[in-house]
């Protein structure tokens, strides 16, 4: 592949990215979950 | 066996009721989750392996697939940002407001990203990161237009009133947006700068559909964050308000305490009053 | 509304004159701005001729934010903010009369910033009317947005490096457009230089319509 290493380093870059943030919103989504009473999260 | 935890004054643990699950997930994000995964699956395959190479770019092309969808992605959370702090300002439910920080926060990281890959894509095409074009040019002040209303939600002050500044803020800046694209395309068209071309519709088929998929991927995937990220807002702000409860029950129990001057009443609330205000000391 | 704007207009004009923070503090620091620049560029070169148009406009855009912290510091002293809402003067007319105050200032600077590049950087004030048509469009954009932002960031702990995170990334068609003018007008092809006026103007409509409508209920709720 032409220019491989640049296509690699995009799609890592994205990936990493947008696979941190979405870890981290899930993680403290359940860390603040535990603290909330049911009825106060009504998507569950 | 379960008592019904009194809600927001206890601490952690018991709080979560019987049984609940406690995450921010629900049966709707579940489906949107794995949609969004299998379109991820299915673009890398189609980004990488069958959409062809291009005759100029070679294999950096595959990195259009990311950059535009990226792109329209992170306009679009602008413009949700400003909506909802518009609708916020105007019905006052806090619904709204939650809704414009998270799109905001989720539009940091796509505009980071779309200049992230702009760069990458850059380097081995003209040989230079970054080049005054119009996309990117008008990306990078999209940025700081994002990190300016961020910066204000995370001011010192009362959150009602650094939310209210920051939707104003939201909403000066997205009737900048247009001005700054029209003003930046202009300026550019004078220097004859090499654009990242627009993928014109009579390119290959194939490169064509990968690019359209991936645009749609990507609307899903900022979709599911935005679920999310609404939600840990809104888990957020139950906790502050129930925080603040808690604190002002406190505060009232020393109160209490200061003023009972004759010798402990054998009283249970007097008892427990002087329980908190001891832990809290 | 224009009778409360131009009683706001005053009481800051007159706060100026007395103070003379203007003339006596930021008209100094623009000149300092165009030293600056002659000292990170090569004087030697015609650079900062050729360059003149945006350093012109850069130092403008530093100075408007000294202005703008002014123009609302003496608003948060002594409850300012307070009974400048109990006054019962329209916000649109506030918000016009700390506008144009803060215009009439920029205008001041751009003169003196004027005279600092024909001195210092040599250049030749070619074409004054698309230079002058420039300036009044420009400023209003500037001042337009800039009290927008400064009431936004007025009364915060981070006011200071708040403005300009705000300010400088939205008003950056301004910097844009004045400079293409500026260089139009200084090239002598002046034709070039009336499409980038229109599009000053038409930033300055937007922000002074938003600025007019938005001001009440932005003084309201803070």
């Amino acid at each position: 592949m032409s220019h491989g290493g640049y296509v690699l380093a995009g799609y890592a870059a994205s990936a990493v990215a947008i696979g941190a943030y979405a870890l981290r919103v899930l993680g403290r989504g359940r860390a603040l979950s535990r603290r909330v009473p049911p009825k106060d999260r009504r998507w569950t | 066996m379960t008592s019904p935890a009194p809600s927001g004054t206890e601490p952690s643990g018991t709080a979560a009721g019987a049984g609940a699950p406690a995450h921010t997930g629900s049966q709707g994000t579940r489906v949107l989750g794995s949609v969004t995964a299998a379109g991820l699956v299915m673009l890398s395959l189609f980004a990488l392996v069958f959409s062809p190479a291009e005759a100029d770019q070679g294999d950096a092309v595959r990195l259009m697939y990311i950059h535009v969808p990226t792109a329209v992605v992170a306009f679009l959370a602008f413009f949700v940002t400003a909506a909802g702090s518009a609708l916020w300002l105007w019905k006052k439910s806090r619904w709204w407001d939650l809704v414009a920080a998270s799109s905001a926060e989720i539009g940091v990281i796509f505009t980071a990203l779309t200049l992230v890959t702009g760069m990458v894509w850059g380097r081995p095409i003209w040989g230079v990161y970054w080049t005054w074009d119009a996309r990117l040019t008008s990306t990078a002040l999209l940025l700081l237009l994002f990190l300016g209303y961020l910066a204000i939600r995370r001011v010192p002050a009362e959150p009602d009133v650094r939310n209210r500044r920051a939707a104003f803020a939201g909403l000066i800046a997205v009737v900048d947006v247009p001005i700054v694209h029209y003003s930046v395309n202009w300026w550019n068209s004078l220097h004859q700068e090499p654009t990242i071309t627009r993928l014109d519709p009579s390119i290959d088929g194939l490169m064509l559909f990968t690019l359209m998929l991936g645009i749609v991927v990507f609307l899903l995937l900022y979709l599911w964050l935005l679920v999310h990220r609404f939600r840990l807002a809104w888990l957020e702000e139950q906790l502050a308000s129930s925080d603040l409860a808690a604190a002002l029950v406190e505060r009232r129990a020393e109160a209490d305490e200061a003023t009972i001057s004759a010798p402990p009443a054998p009283s249970s609330a007097a008892k427990a009053s002087g329980t908190i205000a001891e832990a809290s000391r | 509304m224009f009778r409360d704007a131009w009683l706001v207009a005053g009481k800051d004009l007159r706060l100026e004159a007395r103070s003379r923070v203007t003339t006596n503090q930021v008209a100094p620091f623009a000149v300092t701005v165009l030293i600056l620049f002659a000292f990170a560029l090569d004087p030697d070169s015609d650079v900062l001729e050729r360059a003149t148009a945006g350093l012109f406009w850069v130092a403008v855009l530093l100075s408007s934010l000294l202005a703008l912290q002014r123009a609302f510091t003496v608003e948060s002293v002594d409850g300012n903010r307070d009974a400048l809402r109990l006054s019962g003067l329209e916000p649109a007319g506030i918000f016009l009369g700390k506008a144009c105050a803060v215009a009439a200032q920029l205008i001041v600077l751009e003169v003196v910033l004027g005279i600092g590049v024909v001195v210092l950087y040599d250049a030749t004030l070619a074409g004054p009317l698309l230079l002058g048509a420039t300036c009044l469009a420009a400023t209003a954009g500037l001042a337009a947005a800039g009290t927008l932002y400064g009431v936004l960031a007025a009364g915060l702990r981070v006011r200071d490096t708040l403005l300009p995170l705000l300010l400088f990334p939205v008003v950056a068609p301004v910097l844009i457009g004045g400079t293409r003018a500026f260089e139009a007008a200084l090239g002598d092809v002046p034709g070039e230089g009336w499409p980038w006026v229109g599009l000053l103007c038409v930033f300055a409509a937007v922000y002074t319509a938003f600025g007019v409508l938005a001001f009440g209920p932005i003084l309201e709720e803070s």
